[in-house]
């Protein structure tokens, strides 16, 4: 993985000039890759970038698949990760991906050229106002008007973006600011400013409502994933069960018989039905976001709701909080086991572990089956991307994490292509770690150009694994359960490529299996081919992810198996009866 | 009805600042029912006084995610503290030789100037607070009112410290439970039907 520009590297930087000072900046704040697309207005600073060997760039395909490399680099590394793209299309290109951090609260900082000063206003060519597009979609923005500014701004924008609740930003430059000659300091990286401590008050309530608790549960989020020691060490002292949703898989090892596995729409059994009998919910580090709750008025209905979470604007927002901790989760969760006063809640866990008796493994073949045997074959280290889909959700399901930031996905805005160019990021950040993702064969063809990238820079780690069930599988879910089976425009069968060749093409090694008889000498080959490799999962047409809680409803109304459907249709006939529609 | 919420927010005096925070409002689905934005005593410092509708719960989630914009310096929420507030109103009012005395007499007694006069038509400066433009509109309005423009509400806190107590959360139990405390949560566990 070396870098890919061809010029030598000039020991004599010469005269600095903004590009230069941007690239000087970036190193001094320790950024060692950036993800990134040349282009017109952004051509200074891809000049300057043969200065600067200390900092790596890797060249994508697409913007967007640069944004989400970045995304992977931080969400497995919880550092921040970096993007760029040239003016007008570049920077809108970057949108995407700037809108999945947000949502996420990904650290990520997007550099994009614009046209020169005297251009900007103008409809100028390739001119696009990237700073007022990506305002709802980014923690803060600068249009740099003053190349005196251009580095003290961009270590301002790498410390918004990493500090607090961590998000995008956007540093926008000019093409003659890039160019204008520099004479400044290059600034040093900012202290991580600290977090306020919760109030005593709070706290003092919090362990209050735990000691009177009968079902408590925890909820642990994305935002409790530097807190997973913290977390792990508060629920066992207090000996209460754990959920961890989407974005907090990993922060409780799901070996400990306390964990119940996710909540929400598609969340296990144990999840949704603990936090709808629960009297205590003690949630950290999250946004009770709605694919988590269900119906608002129906989540928790029992239970007091404690919520400790570090932006402020969160609580509250959605769910009715009794005890808000506004505060740091490390800091809160190690308050809270270090005063811990266990119950003992035999009836509870009784009754929580019957309910986890309930899960079942997929047995018959299909999308779970499939899913179930990829994860099963995971290491402990390995980083698991996914891309949007009902893989996504089985993913979710059935894989274990046994710690935190191994499990990439998008979650708050479900980016279809966000998967492969993800686990690119995830897999260059840790070279030496397996960066497996499962994608589906609707979202993996979004992103499907960035194999150029594995092969470009040789990356040998990245296992990609793409379930192929000739559909848009979670629309035609829905349409199945919510449109009386209109399948309209999800198949995708006839049209799809035959991905062994498309990697080949990429010269990335494919394998494909059709049946449970070929899956696990096909798993093998691919996980043990030296090479980033691909393989191919062909599953039945027609298979739901369950259990699931239909949108409107609450959680425990929740449909636990999939209901009966008849025999499997064929290929053709699917093309047949989608034809005819 | 839905009250209304006088809020100031003093903000870093950089471009698009004023796109940033409507934006967060519009996007939000908060409304605005006045904005006025002007200079403060602060070189790069400007303050703007904004008026929004909505309950309690909307206003305190408003507020916290202003908070958490980079140009947001402060936020001050005049329902906490007493303040004085104003707004400047220029109105347009009809006359005829035989009204024109009256018109005059009114505005006068409103205290109101007199700041163009036309043939068929005085405009008059009102400046106080809402009751009091409200009421002058409605003298006038029988006269028949040609144009108003109005400036939005702009408050300030009543006494000597101008660093008020703002909105922040250093004890977020202040800050947060009012808004929080609410509904009774053993009133919507009766909704839930038993289906364990």
């Amino acid at each position: 993985m070396g870098t890919a520009h061809s010029t030598s590297p000039t020991p004599d930087r010469g005269h600095m000039n903004g590009a230069k000072a941007l690239w000087a900046t970036l190193a001094n704040h320790g950024i060692s890759t950036v993800f990134g697309y040349p282009g017109g207005a952004i051509m200074p600073v891809y000049d300057a970038l043969t200065f600067y060997p200390e900092v790596r760039h890797v060249l994508t395909r697409h913007e967007q698949g640069a944004a989400h490399a970045a995304e992977g680099w931080a969400k497995a590394t919880g550092e921040l990760g970096v993007c760029m793209a040239t003016s007008g299309p570049g920077a809108t290109n970057l949108v995407t991906g700037l809108a999945d951090a947000m949502l996420d609260s990904v650290p990520l900082l997007a550099i994009t050229g614009n046209v020169a000063s005297h251009l900007m206003g103008t409809d100028a060519f390739q001119e696009a106002d990237i700073t007022g597009i990506t305002l709802p979609i980014t923690k803060h923005n600068y249009v740099v008007r003053d190349v005196a500014e251009l580095p003290r701004i961009v270590a301002e924008a790498i410390r918004i973006a990493r500090s607090g609740r961590p998000g995008p930003v956007l540093v926008d430059i000019p093409k003659d600011i890039q160019l204008a000659a520099f004479d400044g300091e290059i600034p040093s990286p900012h202290a991580r400013p600290e977090h306020p401590a919760p109030s005593s008050e709070s706290l003092e309530r919090a362990l209050d409502l735990l000691k009177t608790a009968k079902k408590p549960v925890i909820m642990a989020g994305g935002g409790s994933l530097d807190a997973a020691a913290e977390v792990t060490a508060l629920a066992r002292a207090w000996d209460i069960p754990v959920i961890t949703t989407l974005m907090g898989l990993g922060v409780f090892p799901s070996s400990d018989p306390l964990w119940l596995g996710m909540p929400g729409m598609h969340g296990s059994v144990a999840a949704n039905r603990a936090i709808s009998e629960a009297d205590v919910l003690l949630g950290i580090g999250l946004r009770f976001d709605d694919r988590v709750t269900g119906r608002v008025n129906g989540f928790a209905p029992n239970a007091a709701i404690i919520h400790v979470e570090l932006d402020a604007a969160e609580i509250g927002k959605i769910i009715r909080t009794h005890i808000p901790v506004r505060g740091d989760a490390r800091v809160v969760a190690r308050h809270l086991a270090e005063a811990a006063d266990p119950q003992g809640h035999p009836d509870w866990h009784a009754q929580v572990a019957e309910w986890k008796a309930r899960t079942e493994t997929p047995t018959h073949w299909g999308a779970g089956a499939a899913v179930k045997a990829v994860v099963d074959r995971l290491r402990p280290d390995d980083i698991l991307s996914s891309d949007v889909g009902q893989h996504q959700m089985l993913a979710a399901q059935l894989a274990r994490f046994e710690r935190p930031r191994r499990w990439i996905n998008s979650g708050g805005l479900g980016t279809m292509g966000f998967g492969l160019p993800a686990a690119i990021g995830a897999g260059m950040a840790e070279p030496g770690v397996r960066s497996v993702v499962i994608a589906g064969d609707g979202g993996f063809q979004m992103t499907a150009q960035e194999l150029a990238t594995l092969k470009m820079y040789d990356i040998r780690n990245v296992k990609i694994c793409i379930i192929n069930n000739s559909y848009l599988g979670m629309v035609r879910q829905w349409q199945e359960l919510f449109h009386e089976k209109r399948y309209s425009e999800v198949w995708l069968g006839d049209s799809n490529p035959d991905f062994v060749k498309l990697a080949d093409a990429y010269d990335v090694p494919g394998y494909r299996a059709r049946n449970t008889e070929e899956l696990p000498g096909a798993i093998d080959a691919w996980l043990n081919d030296p090479k980033s490799a691909l393989l191919e999962i062909v599953v039945p047409h027609e298979h739901g992810v369950f259990p699931m809680v239909p949108t409107g409803a609450a959680l425990f109304e929740m449909i636990e198996t999939e209901p009966p459907r008849p025999a499997l249709q064929t290929a053709s006939e699917h093309a047949k009866e989608t034809s005819e529609a | 009805m839905t009250p209304d919420h006088l809020l100031s927010l003093l903000v870093r005096d950089e471009p698009r600042v004023l796109t940033r925070i409507t934006a967060l409002f519009g996007r939000r689905g908060y409304n605005i029912k006045s904005l006025s934005v002007g200079a403060t005593e602060h070189p790069g410092v400007s303050r703007m006084t904004i008026v929004v509708s909505g309950d309690r719960g909307v206003v305190e989630q408003a507020m916290r995610q202003l908070e958490k914009l980079h140009d947001v310096v402060k936020i001050i929420d005049h329902g906490l503290e007493k303040y004085v507030d104003r707004e400047l109103v220029l109105v347009k009012v009809a006359i005829t030789p035989e009204s024109r005395v009256e018109v005059r007499q009114i505005a006068e007694d409103f205290r109101s100037r007199i700041v163009d006069v036309g043939r068929h038509a005085l405009t008059f400066e009102v400046t106080g607070d809402e009751g009091k433009i409200t009421a002058f509109i409605e003298q006038m309005r029988p006269f028949g009112i040609l144009e108003t423009m109005r400036t939005g509400r702009i408050a300030l806190t009543r006494g000597s410290n101008a660093d008020i107590p703002t909105h922040v959360y250093a004890g977020e139990t202040q800050a947060l439970q009012p808004a929080l405390q609410v509904e009774p949560r053993e009133e919507r566990a009766r909704e839930v039907p038993n289906v364990f």
